[in-house]
């Protein structure tokens, strides 16, 4: 399954495509569809009012697991929690910890 | 539309003439480069205002003997990014004495502008954009440069020797 | 050090306003991201996998208190209390929001700094030896040059929109420590016949893709000269340099396709075609720029010796620190030193807030207030009296700045990586902390050895030039590293060579370290590594790293 990704223009900060004219910093609010409707969602994400909220939107995978939404590359886990290592580390969307094993 | 070097717009009385179009009326042609190595006797012989349109890399050198036959060379930004106009620019005014009206065609963008102006160009082919968001404001954002520049304008060695006692 | 006249702050003033609007007009949506993201990137604002990303200019490395503090504050203020040295002598902050950056770099203008050229397919930071002014072995002090040729480089209109970007590096010491064959364009202060001073030119160095080393096109430049002879180079360039691939735009790719002889023909034909007198630089106009680097008014009085001596004997971690961390000063009684921002299992090349303002304090007290960036991601104070050495240990210790490595394995140069930048292909952080922390206690014993650190191949953390190279790259997913031996900077400079197999993450600090056993074993006498490996080759080092265990 494939969401759309991107970062907010006006802070960098990394946010997710929810649906109309919304991204939302949590990944769990993503719109997530299966991979035939992907090029769709990302028309869809595109489209809207100037200057659009996001900048270089793309399609990521993702799959849902334990009621949450998890990236499956590792660049995007680190692009969902942070960095994994200094002072503001936290630990990785996906890992054993974070989904409550 | 063009774009002066003062800031002024105005209608572009220069039209085009395609590669293989004999005349089309108009009083003030360009020709591109291939057509004019074609050497057309008639074209060189015209008394018509002539315009010459060079690819962003066209060589210069061999074009020096007939640079004065044009009153404007148009240069070309494909992207604004690609900044080998600029190049071009700088030896046609400072190595082979053009004097003629040096348009920045192409890509032309607001923010460079400046850099286009202080490379020698003095006109800019620009589209309605320019005036909605007011590109002449461009020309002044800056009164301090930090090279010497085709535009003629101060640079900042010249102006600390000038201060040195 | 170069202090602003009108000129310069005006001018600095008009870029900031400049970039205001750019910003506001690309919120308003009359920007696209498009014709935004060049304009942004010339003013050192990148967008990186978790915010906006701004590259803080450091001119050829070279700060005062004042710039020092001040970047702690921007970090504290606008980003999360800390920066990262990079290996242009640049500052790095990860946190940016774009709508702050105007604010920020109204700021930095404030105490003479910007971001301008930091990023872009134009002229980058002019970079030179941390130790320029100070060491023993210079000819003559590089930075005058290198303000000149930054003034001369920033916001040229000829040479904005390059195919790529342009690094260039000034060296006017025996001993290069600004790794100059590594640039785009290379400047070797030098002196002829008559005492003339002039530079030797390079030219086609760069790291990544195609690592090369730069060629030298032509063996003296009369200083008069700089500007004529930099503007042809950067016109052959700008002119010739391919455009149609990402990958081969550098200047090295066009030298290596013409070949250094007939680049360097070109060069000096357009050259020759060149006014040279309209851009002449003149002898005065040098003398004016160079009056900012008077070095300053030293105490010349001897140094107590004596008291430094017991100290070294009575405390074997400030012993340590003052073998690796302090260096030769050309004026009697005085030291180089070195901060190592390099604490094992931290952040390679880090520093915090409020290390910054202390740093900015022993500056003042101990160093005329004069603080230097190394490309190693190191601090330099240039001007330390001996006799105050042992205080200044003390201070730099309690605030975590005291790691004693300068040199050494676990002074290791290691670029972001993919726990922060968009462009990486694997993590590099994690990877240095758990070799530093498992070589540290050795290192004594292996002596001077690089280890360089690069997350993807684009190399910032110049992992071609380390005598043992490490690159992150994704195979399938997974994150995997490749081994380059034999690499080194500076005069002996050269591309390490691939050694095998890419390596897991889980295996790189066994491999390493049995990399390095094999070394210890094999060295004769004072060897480094890079000689080691040239007299007896890779196979040895193969066979220990791929060895089963």
């Amino acid at each position: 399954m494939q969401l759309v990704t991107g970062n907010r223009l006006r802070d960098g900060k990394v946010v997710y495509f929810a649906g109309g004219e919304t991204w939302s910093p949590a990944i769990d609010d993503a719109l997530l569809v299966e991979d035939d409707r992907a090029e769709t969602l990302l028309r869809e994400a595109l489209a809207g009012s100037v200057p659009r909220p996001a900048v270089g939107p793309v399609l990521i995978e993702a799959v849902r697991a334990n009621g949450r939404i998890h990236p499956l590359s590792l660049r995007e886990r680190i692009r969902a929690s942070g960095p994994t290592t200094g002072p503001t580390a936290e630990p990785l969307i996906g890992t054993a910890s974070e989904s409550g094993g | 539309m063009l774009l002066g070097e003062d800031g002024s717009l105005r209608d572009d009385i220069w039209t085009d003439l395609g590669d293989d179009e004999v005349k089309n009326g108009s009083a003030a042609i360009t020709v591109s480069l291939a057509r004019w190595k074609k050497a057309d006797a008639a074209l060189r012989a015209s008394n018509r205002k002539l315009g010459l349109r060079l690819p962003n890399d066209a060589a210069l050198e061999e074009l020096k003997p007939d640079l004065d036959r044009f009153e404007l060379i148009v240069l070309n930004f494909p992207k604004f990014t690609d900044g080998r106009a600029y190049s071009q620019a700088r030896l046609l005014r400072a190595r082979y004495g053009y004097r003629g009206e040096l348009r920045a065609s192409g890509e032309v963008l607001r923010d460079q502008l400046l850099f286009m102006r202080r490379c020698g160009f003095n006109s800019f082919h620009v589209g309605e954009r320019a005036i909605r968001e007011d590109w002449a404001k461009a020309f002044s954002e800056f009164d301090v440069f930090y090279q010497t520049a085709q535009d003629g304008g101060p640079w900042v060695m010249r102006q600390r020797l000038g201060n040195h006692r | 050090m170069y202090r602003y006249d009108d000129f310069d702050h005006r001018f600095v003033d008009e870029r900031v306003a400049q970039y205001r609007d750019q910003v506001r007009r690309r919120l308003a949506g009359q920007l696209s991201e498009d014709e935004f993201r060049p304009l942004r990137l010339m003013n050192g604002l990148y967008l990186q996998l978790h915010a906006y990303m701004l590259r803080i200019a450091i001119p050829y490395g070279v700060l005062n208190s004042a710039k020092l503090r001040k970047l702690a504050h921007v970090a504290r203020r606008y980003d999360r209390g800390f920066g990262h040295f990079t290996t242009r002598q640049n500052l790095q902050l990860h946190w940016i929001k774009l709508e702050d950056t105007p604010d920020i770099l109204a700021e930095l203008a404030s105490v003479e700094m910007h971001a301008i050229q930091t990023s872009g397919n134009s002229f980058r930071n002019i970079t030179t030896d941390p130790f320029a002014g100070v060491a023993a072995d210079e000819i003559e002090d590089p930075r005058p040059y290198a303000e000149i040729i930054r003034q001369w480089s920033t916001l040229h209109p000829e040479f904005s929109f390059l195919p790529r970007k342009f690094k260039i590096a000034v060296s006017a010491s025996a001993e290069d420590r600004a790794a100059v064959k590594m640039h785009d364009l290379g400047l070797y202060l030098r002196r002829n016949e008559k005492g003339e001073t002039g530079f030797e030119v390079l030219v086609g160095g760069g790291l990544g893709r195609t690592p090369l080393l730069a060629h030298s096109i032509k063996p003296f430049v009369a200083r008069r000269d700089l500007f004529s002879y930099l503007e042809a180079v950067l016109r052959v360039y700008n002119r010739y340099g391919r455009r149609d691939n990402l990958y081969k735009s550098r200047i090295k790719i066009l030298v290596q396709s013409l070949g250094p002889a007939k680049f360097a023909a070109e060069v000096e034909a357009e050259w020759r075609a060149t006014d040279r007198d309209a851009v002449a630089l003149p002898d005065n106009y040098i003398a004016e720029i160079a009056s900012g680097f008077e070095l300053p008014d030293y105490d010349r009085s001897p140094a107590d010796e004596q008291a430094l001596e017991q100290a070294i004997a009575d405390n074997p971690a400030f012993a340590r620190w003052a073998k690796h961390n302090v260096t030769a000063h050309k004026v009697p009684g005085h030291a180089v030193v070195t901060i190592s921002l390099k604490p094992v299992g931290e952040t390679p090349g880090d520093c915090s807030a409020d290390q910054m303002d202390l740093v900015a304090d022993l500056a003042d007290e101990l160093s005329f207030g004069e603080i230097r960036v190394a490309y190693e991601q190191n601090l330099v104070l240039p001007n330390v009296r001996r006799d105050r050495l042992f205080g200044l240990w003390q201070r730099l210790d309690a605030a975590g700045l005291g790691s004693s490595n300068i040199g050494l394995a676990s002074d290791i140069i290691c670029c972001p990586g993919m726990d922060y930048c968009s462009l990486a292909t694997a993590r590099s952080i994690p990877v240095a902390q758990r070799l530093a922390r498992h070589l540290a206690g050795r290192e004594d014993e292996i002596g001077r050895f690089s280890i360089k650190i690069s997350g993807c191949i684009n190399a910032c953390g110049h992992h071609h030039l380390g005598n043992i190279g490490i690159l992150g790259v994704d195979k399938n997913g997974e994150e995997v590293y490749q081994i380059t031996l034999g690499g080194d900077a500076g005069n002996g400079a050269a591309i390490g060579q691939i050694i095998g197999p890419a390596v897991k993450s889980d295996d790189v600090t066994g491999a390493i370290d049995r990399l390095i056993a094999a070394y210890e074993k094999l060295r004769q006498g004072e060897e480094r590594f890079p000689e080691t490996y040239r007299r007896v080759g890779a196979a040895p080092f193969k066979e220990a790293l791929y060895a089963a265990r």
